[in-house]
């Protein structure tokens, strides 16, 4: 889970990072009580920060210095409900003023490669760190962090040494990155970024933004964060299948996907994309997939009727393919769970899409006997995971 | 031979006596794998009746298994909250192998018990989040199902389980000597490349088919290995060419950012390696087809 700038500001605060003040504010109004408590420590300048999980908002005009509550608000009116890559700015951070001297950068993260954790920092912050890695590498400090050891005082040295800042810094900088390294630990984060961490003019080191991801398989171990969750800017199918603790992930094309397992419904997403290159509908478009839906390893009827319900209620959908081997998973199993569907889906007055099933693996045999049994309209039965991709595509061509 | 696994395992089950524990120890019994005990503190000294009238006793630690039974196995299906604990058990009970199929694994649990069984030296881990690994014929540590392929002389290394069973069943006229769901978290205890020096190191295994989706750079740098180190025909196939950037694809590790990490990036520095790369795990499975035949011929 990736958290707003606010919400990683006050984690920072929190742990001790030394931060500047800041409010978040869902109106002008609000903004305008923020910016006058927020802006008393700098001579009532503010600035106003849309808050959206995507960079470049400044460049979009998403963040702008205000010097006066009446100003705050008005600037505040703009910018939200403004859209930045199509993230709608809902709320903004008010944000204490600051004299800045120098910019720098720092960020913790997982490293898969290494399977180790690493850091990251620069005395030329403020920019695309990503620009400064290919363009001025060696102005990049990359040093591995040891899971166990964590980001102590001694690591924190070795960064501060490795990117070349001025003795006089390093005091208030170790602390800044033992604090950060806190942070990532005790919160379970595997990013942690501060761009731009700041040298204000009265020397004091400061995190001027923060981008915090957190690890959604701890979440056992931080009941806390549940507040941290954004239930406003989900899909609403997506809505429905967490309330229904389905795998989902809405796509843009029209071909509802089950299957079970992660790596078999993203190659089926793959073979129903291909598949969809060789059929054209009326309107000139290409069948693609309209959904990720993993019902699991091992999952019973319900699962998979469940599954079937949301994809359903999809009104993009035109036709639907269910790719399953059985595994763990019992093929008679799913096969109930798409009879069920048919069921639920009768009892709301509904008439079903057209359904591709390729069953195999355990129970398959069973499952496949169940399906012909049960006489389902616009269901049909394939054996084999290419030749089913193609049919759906071709009838998800001939419903547009 | 196969890797990794053979029928002279002695297989140890870490959570043998809660449900997924049970339903895979009964399996992995029925697949001939020799399951010498289970660990529960809490019943230790007791025994677990399996169907065929086989008993396997319980112990109170792993080192108290690995003491009684030779145990070089262990098997971990301990809840996500408790595998950390599970893991440095065994790490420090000096297990050779240990196979985490628990799913949702906090990463840094993951992280730290990786770090500390790399100090240890003595455990390589497979997983966490993976299907655990079988050598048809002989062994099975974990929960690929073991009547979809029976032994051969393909290798196969996968980060999905589905698609493991997927390639297994495609490919199962021909048998695999061990296949090796590594599993597809951001952090895995064995890797891709792990399992292709293994594989080319093992007599009995002729071809190597390799499983990857999207996300990292792991099948990127297995290539740059093969390229340098693998001798053997290797097929790829890479999973998520058409998933979007920045969603999660349900493997924690199967997300795309930025330009890395494609499966598009990852076909390329395959195939650069001389890997042969299928579109669909049956075109995959045809080209691994083709070379058995080539082989047989």
């Amino acid at each position: 889970m990736d958290l707003y700038e606010y919400q990683a500001r006050d984690m920072f605060e929190a742990h001790g990072v030394p931060v500047l003040g800041g409010e978040v504010a869902v109106t002008p109004e609000e903004a305008f009580a923020a910016a006058q408590r927020v802006g008393a420590k700098s001579g009532g300048v503010v600035v106003v920060k849309a808050q959206v999980k995507t960079g470049g908002r400044g460049k979009a005009g998403g963040v702008k210095v205000a010097k006066s509550p009446e100003e705050a608000q008005a600037l505040a009116a703009q910018i939200l409900g403004m859209d930045i890559k199509g993230h709608t700015v809902k709320k903004v951070m008010i944000a204490q003023g600051a004299k800045i001297a120098e910019e720098y950068y720092f960020s913790m993260l997982l490293d898969r490669a290494n399977r180790s954790y690493l850091a990251m920092c620069s005395k030329e912050g403020g920019m695309d760190i990503e620009t400064l890695a290919v363009e001025h590498p060696e102005k990049l400090a990359r040093i591995e962090v040891d899971p166990i050891d964590g980001l102590d005082e001694a690591k924190a040295r070795e960064i501060i040494a490795a990117a070349g800042f001025d003795e006089a810094d390093v005091p208030a900088l170790v602390n800044v990155l033992v604090t950060l390294g806190d942070v990532y630990a005790g919160e379970d984060a595997t990013l942690v970024e501060v761009n731009p961490l700041v040298k204000m003019e009265d020397g004091q080191i400061v995190a001027l933004d923060g981008k915090v991801t957190l690890d959604d398989n701890a979440r056992f171990r931080h009941p806390e964060h549940e507040v941290l969750i954004d239930h406003s800017v989900t899909d609403p199918l997506e809505v429905l299948a967490i309330e229904k603790d389905l795998n989902y992930v809405k796509l843009d094309g029209n071909i509802g996907i089950i299957g079970n397992g992660a790596g078999l419904v993203m190659s089926t997403l793959d073979v129903v994309a291909y598949a969809g290159e060789e059929f054209t509908a009326r309107d000139g478009s290409h069948p693609r997939p309209a959904n990720f839906l993993d019902i699991g390893g091992g999952a019973d009827a319900n699962v998979m009727a469940n599954g079937l319900d949301v994809i359903f209620e999809d009104a993009q959908v035109k036709a639907v393919f269910v790719n399953v081997f059985g595994g763990i998973t019992a093929c008679d199993q799913v096969a109930d769970g798409i009879v069920k569907a048919y069921e639920i889906l009768a009892s709301h007055g509904k008439n079903p899409k057209p359904l591709v099933v390729r069953l195999d693996g355990n129970n398959a045999e069973k499952g496949r006997e169940i399906l012909d049994g049960a006489g389902l309209p616009k269901l049909e039965r394939v054996d084999t995971m290419d030749g089913a991709a193609r049919r759906v595509a071709e009838l998800a061509a001939l419903a547009v | 031979m196969a890797i990794f696994l053979t029928r002279d395992s002695k297989v140890i089950v870490q959570g043998m006596t809660g449900s997924e524990g049970m339903k895979h120890t009964t399996r992995m019994l029925a697949s001939g794998t020799q399951v010498v005990g289970g660990v529960n503190p809490r019943k230790a000294g007791t025994a677990v009746d399996f169907p065929g009238g086989v008993q396997v006793p319980v112990f109170g630690t792993v080192a108290d298994a690995i003491a009684a039974t030779g145990a070089d196995v262990s098997v971990i299906f301990v809840p996500a909250a408790f595998t950390k604990a599970a893991v440095v058990e065994a790490v420090d009970a000096k297990i050779p192998l240990a196979v985490v199929i628990t799913e949702g694994v906090a990463v840094k649990d993951t992280a730290e018990f990786f770090e500390y069984a790399q100090k240890s030296g003595t455990t390589r881990l497979i997983g966490p989040n993976c299907p655990g690994l079988i050598t048809p014929g002989q062994a099975n540590a974990g929960i690929i199902p073991a009547d979809i392929s029976g032994p051969g002389r393909i290798g196969l290394v996968s980060k999905s389980g589905t698609l493991t069973y997927q390639m297994m069943f495609e490919l199962r006229d021909f048998g695999f000597s061990t296949a090796v769901g590594i599993g597809g978290d951001p952090i895995i205890g064995t890797t891709h490349i792990d399992c292709l020096q293994a594989f080319q190191d093992d007599p009995d295994t002729d071809a190597i088919v390799m499983i990857g989706e999207i996300g990292g750079d792991a099948e990127e740098r297995a290539a740059a290995y093969i390229a340098a180190n693998v001798t053997k025909p290797v097929v790829g196939y890479v999973a998520g060419f058409t998933a979007p950037e920045g969603k999660t694809m349900g493997h924690a590790g199967a997300i795309v950012s930025g330009s890395k990490g494609t499966a598009a990036a990852k076909a390329e520095a395959l195939e650069a390696a001389g890997v042969k790369v299928g579109k669909t795990p049956s075109a995959t499975a045809a080209l691994m087809r083709e070379i058995m035949q080539g082989l047989q011929g």
